[in-house]
């Protein structure tokens, strides 16, 4: 056989096997493509940096609480209460730097272990106690919620020179400005990358998620890595809320209400299987910027009133739960 | 163990009979019963008003839950259902229609709910989370983001009126409960739900209509929420689409799972969601009494289900079980 067809097929072949891996990457790229194409054929202006930019920072806070619960659905958990965690650890920091006059680093080294350690204790109820993880993270919401409130019912601004710093911050690219915020999703996406798809932990759990019982034969740490991922998931919420923080310059109790759900329709739209087992992180990241497009379209209509957004949502997260069922029924 | 499959009400009796107790030794008020007028007023009366719609959204849940599933939509269909009842009322029809409209809307969100979850299969998490997302932006484009205020005398008389001078609320619900518990517990029904709970599969091979049975669960779950919705609305004589049953399904699912029902489905017991939605409730009025803010009360609410899940779990019981024969041997 001839060299030349030999390698041209290789490559063919190299091309469907990445497709069929990826399918749902993919069909969720075209998606984004499609929307973000509609748009800027509709609204004038919509097509430029600062819009696409835009896409990655005024959602910055939802994209980074959004990876923490791809990796809980990675094992097939769910995670309802980091909205909550968001409120607790925005008003906790903002209390602790305005009127106890604690070094920025340290709240938020405190934020973090709270909500690691929320996160932590719910793992431990769901694996080891073997309780349902939707009811004990609905108490989660509850207990974190609440202690939000307990701080304080009302805002508090934050007034410090290195939140000032943080948030006036951009990085240019060429002409692309990123700010500081969108700069951290950034981040945040990609830490998320290597810990989901270059680590034992992240493939624990997918297997988890595929699983659960042949994944314990085959002597993977289950224990270990479910109350991990809830953890995991504790920090990204917290830091979330930190971010969130710096995003808005007020802490606030009452934010992020309802969150967790348009995180976890971000997941489901970036093709991961709420049931577990199979997903990408860069599917959250095409999530983010869907679930931006479809936010700022409707800003830029102007016609369209906001709860628009949730219909959109709710719809989409509709259409792809049954493409996902219908591709799993025919596997 | 035995103790608790003999009687499942038990436990949440006693959480019950426990917290009224306790307030009433606290506040000797709290167990006062007044008649003015012929009708009953009072601490207690206020509760079963009060917790009249978490009952009745209970309800629904319950048997939801019985076949092993979970709607978190029931929030957003109260806005729903309450957004719909106040539209109508505002152009005029009549209260008859509007009721019907309302509990029409329920049925069809019931109905959706099902259909996701017995015929296609999909997770029930998940699938009533696509109306709980979605149903809260149709209730606002329903009422178009504003709060309607209500105005009409049969509706505000669901909400404040009395009859024989009881509250007509909680007597429609007590209405509600005694009708569904005669329904499944003197026909096969409540067998039947209890089997597709238990185990569909089995259930299918014994010759049960599995997929029927479980999507009449949750047209059931609707139906209540949309009339959860009617009085939700009439309670406050507004349709208020972002704070109608706003964490709603919480509280239903949390006086289900105390009353005693099994979050993995297969047994339900209908007089222990009904102490466990007063349960719920009376801490709630406790909190309030005791002047916690409302922010905060969710605080031991989480930690309670939190208690009661854990008591429930096999290894808890088990470990409890070890004790009691250690005292004993």
């Amino acid at each position: 056989m001839d060299r030349w067809t030999l390698a041209e097929e290789n490559d063919v072949s190299a091309i469907r096997k990445f497709l069929s891996r990826n399918l749902a990457l993919v069909t969720t790229a075209l998606i984004f493509i499609a929307l973000f194409g509609a748009a800027s054929r509709m609204y004038d202006g919509f097509f430029s940096s600062r819009v696409f930019v835009g896409l990655l920072s005024d959602n910055a806070f939802l994209g980074i609480s959004a990876v923490g619960t791809t990796l809980v659905i990675f094992s097939g958990g769910i995670d309802l209460s980091v909205g909550a965690v968001i409120g607790f650890t925005s008003i906790f920091t903002a209390t602790l730097i305005e009127q106890h006059h604690i070094a920025p680093g340290l709240a938020w080294f405190l934020a973090l272990a709270a909500g690691s350690a929320l996160g932590a204790g719910m793992g431990v109820l769901i694996h080891f106690y073997r309780l349902p993880a939707f009811l004990i993270t609905l108490a989660g919401m509850f207990l974190a919620r609440g202690a939000g409130f307990w701080i304080s019912t009302e805002s508090v601004g934050v007034d410090h020179p290195l939140y000032t710093k943080i948030s006036g911050y951009e990085l240019a690219v060429g002409s692309v400005v990123f700010p500081s915020n969108a700069l951290m999703l950034i981040a945040v996406i990609l830490l998320g990358y290597v810990l989901a798809h270059h680590t034992r932990f992240g493939r624990t759990l997918l297997a988890i998620g595929g699983n659960e019982h042949s994944a314990l034969l085959m002597g993977l740490p289950i224990g270990v890595a479910k109350v991990s991922v809830y953890a995991v998931n504790g920090f990204c919420a917290a830091l979330a809320g930190i971010v969130a923080t710096f995003y808005t310059g007020s802490g606030n109790p009452s934010m992020g209400v309802g969150l967790e759900l348009d995180a976890i329709a971000i997941v489901v739209i970036g093709g991961t299987l709420l049931t577990g087992g199979r997903g990408h992180i860069f599917g959250t990241l095409l999530g983010i910027l869907i679930f931006g497009t479809i936010q700022s379209a409707i800003l830029f209509d102007g016609r369209l009133s906001s709860w628009w957004m949730r219909i959109v949502v709710g719809g989409l997260l509709l259409v792809f739960i049954l493409l996902q069922r219908f591709f799993l029924r025919r596997k | 163990m035995k103790l608790r499959a003999k009687s499942p009400i038990l436990w949440p009796l006693a959480g019950l009979v426990a917290l009224v107790l306790l307030n009433a030794v606290f506040n000797p008020a709290f167990l006062k019963i007044t008649v003015l007028g012929g009708h009953l007023y009072g601490v207690p009366m206020d509760i079963l008003s009060q917790g009249s719609r978490t009952l009745l959204v209970a309800l629904g849940m319950t048997l939801v839950i019985a076949t092993g599933g979970v709607d978190l939509s029931v929030g957003s269909v109260v806005a729903i259902t309450g957004g719909v009842c106040a539209v109508l009322l505002q152009d005029g029809h009549s209260f008859a229609l509007t009721i019907a409209a309302a509990l029409g809307a329920g049925l069809l969100a019931g109905t959706a709910n099902g259909v996701l979850v017995a015929r296609f299969g999909i997770q029930p998490i998940v699938a009533t989370l696509i109306l709980m997302v979605a149903g809260r932006g149709l209730a606002q484009l329903i009422v178009g983001g504003q709060v309607i205020i209500i105005k009409g005398a049969a509706f505000e008389y669901l909400a404040n009126g009395f009859f024989l001078g009881l509250p007509v609320a909680p007597l429609l619900v007590a209405a509600l409960y005694l009708a569904t518990h005669f329904v499944l517990r003197r026909t096969a029904l409540g067998l039947f739900i209890e089997a597709v709970g238990d185990n569909e599969t089995a259930a299918r091979f014994a010759g049960l209509a599995a997929t029927r049975i479980k999507t009449c669960a949750y047209i059931f779950c609707g139906a209540c929420a949309g009339l959860t919705g009617v009085l939700a609305a009439a309670n406050i004589m507004a349709a208020d689409a972002y704070r109608a049953g706003e964490n709603m399904e919480l509280d239903a699912i949390f006086a289900v799972v105390v009353g005693g029902t099994a979050l993995t489905g297969g047994r339900f017991v209908i007089l222990g969601t009904a102490i466990g939605a007063l349960l719920i409730q009376t801490l709630t009025t406790t909190m309030y009494n005791l002047g916690v803010p409302p922010a905060i009360a969710p605080v031991p609410k989480a930690l309670l289900i939190i208690g009661v899940t854990l008591l429930q779990s096999e290894k808890v019981g088990r470990w409890i079980g070890g004790l009691w024969r250690r005292k004993t041997t």
